[in-house]
């Protein structure tokens, strides 16, 4: 099946600040795609791109095959967005709001409109003006949720959701999903990204620094061991693939790239191990990791190299 | 010292830092606008000239667009300045001062940016007391200039000074209600329209009440703006209406400070109404929901048009009888004193003078048409509509379509009051008549709603095209009055039209109406295809 969406080598630029710089994304049907990176990597513009609302300076994007500038009428029948920030029409009412986009969008689905309403607890007879940021951004997801489509586009959708709504909103998505519709999620919050996500793009100043899914990214990053045994430290520090290591009252502290677990095992063998523990990497330290440190523009070789900026040093003393 | 005033002062500073540039700007504008007028009006009228004008200003109509009429007798450049220009600089200056008010309380409360402020360690009533200082400076700044244009024009130095005092003052007053309607509703553009229909109603008050009666009636001292003319500058200068309208700012601004202390931060005094829970069939299309949402814009300006209308067609047989009687006022209404079918007519002729003003009053209404499309496309509602099945001339075509219906609606209205006004003088047919009349600048106003659609599709600012309205208006309104070049006075558009005689027997040249179709059309269709190639402004 051809994938959902497809960019490669997409430019955006606003003046001098160029925001996307080469972005390769790729979303396959069915699946919920993550779509994370810090304030500012250009999330947001790659989504806008893809909805046909900026126009690309270079490289491709594809949205069901077709070309999401020329053809944004006819594919937005086919998905249903929210931004990350929500700006209602003052004088209507939620729920006027709500069928004013339904309809713009070719119409909603009547039960779940209801159902929605009612779980996402949003008074629809409200003026757009009286409402909080959080209910401004039920509005727009009961409208994007209750519409039949194939994609859902979703830039920090939960923003301003209590976590209440939050629960709700994962498992309004995860029942979406189940009907077959694609979602690309872009999001600060690492625990939704982690319950909701088969697949996750980091990107970082405009381009992709990492993407897989979520235990494939895991593997791209380094373990924290904490040792208590009867080995110098000069003989594990020696060792390839192990990083950043401390001593403290004989027991060490070490970092271990994917892979070289094994060397360090075996170089444990015949002495006496008191302790050993070794953690594999947060999402949070996967994510600083990449967000702080991700330098290569390709699939693996970001991620692992170098060392460990400062951030990295940093999460690896948290933990 | 009272801690709800706490950090007024670090505001103030970066209050008047912000705003510093928009001020001197306005400064600048008025004051050498007066200085222009001062001194270029006495040697472009002469003694004579000035003599007749005040023949004009004597009239109920002249006395609407000026003042009380003091001085007309002996009407020397002080008495007009005061007469004529000080109640223009007074709404001016009025429109400053409730935008700067509204703009640093609610605006700001309304951004957000007052929550963050006030978790700082700022007292209650902190912003507003720094907005109504930064109000006190403005107007402090803009009065000095005034008086100092005035002076230096070599107008005395007294009246000079209460010249800009009572300009001031009536800023005050404004800001000051401003502080007031700030408080009322939850939105800045709510509040500024509250304070901007009292300053219309001022308007219209001293309007009317100086066209009643020579200095002024009961309802010329209901209003503020009444209240500065009423100080007799340059002819027998008086201080004390000057009181009143400080007492008025003062009462404004306490009132502010009163209700501010009763509400939340972000809320507002007057209820936020319930509403639907479905949209109707109309609330589901674009042009329903433009429809909607300009609707109470509408009515309020037909209700304007068509009062101010009626008005001002009561008063146009009066006013022909004397412009028969004074040859070198027929300029004003472009007419030549040989022609005797003109003069034979002379109702008419200033019946057409008026719809050629009221015309360009829907013009503004009409300039506006993509002002909604602006905020919402600024705002976040654009990205959200657009990025449903939408296509791009729809969401744009939806407001133009709707000011265009609504310009040719508010031309109907305005040609009906002024008919009605004048039916006691000229029959009962005229209402008839010049709705249809009026319908005859239907394409012009279409190529202005076109146009301000095409600097949007261009992403441009649509502030050219105010400044070519207000070009237009004043070389159509006052072109011959100045004895602007012919060429000028031909390329003005709106002359370009003779609606009445399209109206009438069928003698008009129909060929500008084509025209103006056409280049409407041309406009149009290219500001929609150049906002379907750009990007949206998020
Ligand atoms: N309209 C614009 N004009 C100029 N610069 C812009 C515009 N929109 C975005 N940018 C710039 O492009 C870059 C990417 O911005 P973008 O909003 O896509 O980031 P983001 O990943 O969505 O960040 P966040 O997580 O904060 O939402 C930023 O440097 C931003 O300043
Ligand atoms: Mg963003």
């Amino acid at each position: 099946m051809e994938p959902i969406i497809e960019v490669d080598g997409l430019v955006k630029n606003f003046g001098a600040v160029r925001a996307l710089d080469g972005l390769r994304l790729r979303v396959e049907p069915g699946e919920v795609h993550g779509f994370l990176g810090p304030n500012g990597a250009g999330k947001s513009t790659a989504l806008r791109v893809l909805l046909g609302l900026l126009r690309a300076d270079a490289g491709t994007a594809r949205l069901f095959g077709s070309d999401p500038w020329r053809d944004a009428v006819a594919l937005h029948r086919r998905l249903a967005y929210v931004p990350g920030d929500v700006t209602l029409w003052p004088k209507l009412t939620g729920g006027e709001a709500i069928d004013l986009l339904g309809f713009l969008r070719g119409g909603v689905d009547e039960a779940r409109r209801a159902e929605l309403l009612e779980r996402f607890q949003l008074d629809p007879t409200r003026k757009g003006r009286t409402y909080s940021k959080g209910n401004r951004q039920k509005v727009a997801l009961v409208a994007a949720l209750a519409s039949d489509v194939d994609l859902l586009v979703l830039d920090e959708p939960t923003s301003g959701l209590d976590p209440l709504m939050e629960l709700v909103f994962q498992d309004a998505v995860r029942q979406a999903a189940d009907r077959g519709t694609a979602v690309l999620l872009s999001s600060h919050i690492l625990a939704e990204v982690e319950a909701l996500c088969s697949r996750v793009t980091i990107i970082r100043d405009g381009r992709d620094v990492q993407t897989g899914s979520l235990a494939e990214l895991r593997r791209l990053t380094r373990s924290t061991v904490l040792l208590d045994a009867d080995v110098p430290a000069a003989e594990i520090q020696a060792l390839p693939g192990v990083h950043g290591l401390t001593a403290d009252a004989g027991r060490l502290r070490f970092t271990v790239d994917d892979g070289a677990m094994g060397t360090v095992v075996g170089a444990l063998a015949g002495r006496e191990v008191r302790t050993l523990t070794a953690t594999p990497p947060s999402l949070e330290e996967l994510f600083v990791h990449h967000y702080g440190n991700g330098d290569g523009h390709g699939d693996g070789d970001g991620s692992g190299t170098g060392g460990g900026g400062p951030a990295r040093t940093k999460a690896a003393h948290r933990a | 010292m009272n801690t709800t005033f706490v950090g007024t002062g670090r505001l103030v500073r970066s209050m008047l830092q912000e705003d510093r540039m928009r001020l001197l700007v306005w400064a600048l504008l008025l004051s050498g606008f007066a200085a222009y007028a001062a001194l270029v009006l006495p040697r472009v009228f002469g003694a004579d000239g000035l003599q007749a004008r005040a023949a004009v200003m004597a009239e109920p109509a002249g006395a609407m667009m000026a003042g009380p009429g003091y001085g007309l007798d002996d009407y020397t450049i002080g008495a007009l300045m005061a007469n004529e220009m000080l109640g223009l600089l007074a709404v001016a200056v009025a429109i400053m001062s409730l935008l700067l008010v509204v703009r640093h309380t609610r605006g700001d409360e309304e951004a957000g940016r007052t929550e963050l402020l006030r978790a700082a360690p700022l007292g209650r009533h902190a912003q507003l007391a720094a907005a109504l200082t930064v109000l006190l400076v403005a107007n402090a700044v803009v009065g000095t200039l005034l008086s100092a244009a005035l002076l230096a024009a070599g107008l005395g130095a007294a009246d000079s000074w209460a010249f800009g005092a009572a300009v001031a003052a009536v800023g005050l007053v404004f800001g000051g209600i401003a502080a007031t309607t700030a408080q009322l509703s939850s939105h800045a553009r709510a509040a500024s329209g509250m304070a901007g229909a009292v300053l219309g109603a001022a308007y219209v008050l001293r309007a009317v009440g100086d066209a009643q009666e020579r200095g002024g009636s009961a309802l010329s001292w209901a209003s503020p703006i009444g209240w500065a003319q009423q100080m007799r500058l340059f002819v027998d200068l008086r201080w004390w209406p000057l009181l009143l309208l400080v007492a008025l700012a003062v009462a404004g601004a306490a009132l502010g400070y009163a209700l501010e202390a009763r509400r939340d931060v972000g809320a507002g005094l007057l209820p936020d109404r319930r509403g639907r829970v479905r949209a109707t069939a109309a609330g589901r299309t674009l042009v329903g929901l433009t429809l909607r949402l300009e609707r109470g814009r509408i009515t309020w300006w037909a209700v304007g048009l068509f009062v101010f209308g009626a008005l001002t067609g009561s008063i146009a047989g009066p006013m022909a009888e004397t412009m028969a009687s004074q040859p070198q006022l027929l300029a004003v209404l472009g007419v030549d004193p040989t022609d005797e079918e003109a003069m034979a007519n002379l109702v008419s002729e200033a019946m057409g003078a008026f719809l050629k003003f009221f015309a360009m009053a829907v013009a503004v209404y009409g300039l506006a048409a993509t002002h909604r499309l602006r905020s919402d496309e600024a705002g976040g509602r654009a990205e959200l509509a657009l990025a449903a099945a939408v296509p791009r001339a729809r969401w744009a075509g939806a407001p133009l379509l709707v000011h265009l219906g609504a310009s040719l609606l508010l031309l109907v209205v305005a040609g009906a009051g002024l008919g009605l006004g004048a039916s006691s003088e000229i029959g009962a047919a005229a209402v008839g008549e010049f709705a249809l009349a009026a319908l005859a600048y239907g394409p012009l106003l279409a190529c202005w709603v076109a146009a301000a659609m095409l600097l949007y599709g261009l992403g441009w600012s649509s502030v050219p095209l105010w400044a070519l309205l207000i070009v237009v208006f004043v070389v159509g309104m006052y072109g011959p009055l100045f004895e602007l070049p012919q060429a000028v006075l031909d390329v003005e558009p709106f002359g370009m039209i003779d609606a009445l005689a399209l109206a009438g027997p069928g003698d008009g040249d129909a060929t500008p109406l084509a025209v103006g179709a056409g280049t409407a059309v041309v406009l149009a269709v290219a500001g929609l295809a150049l906002f379907r190639r750009r990007d949206l402004r998020l």
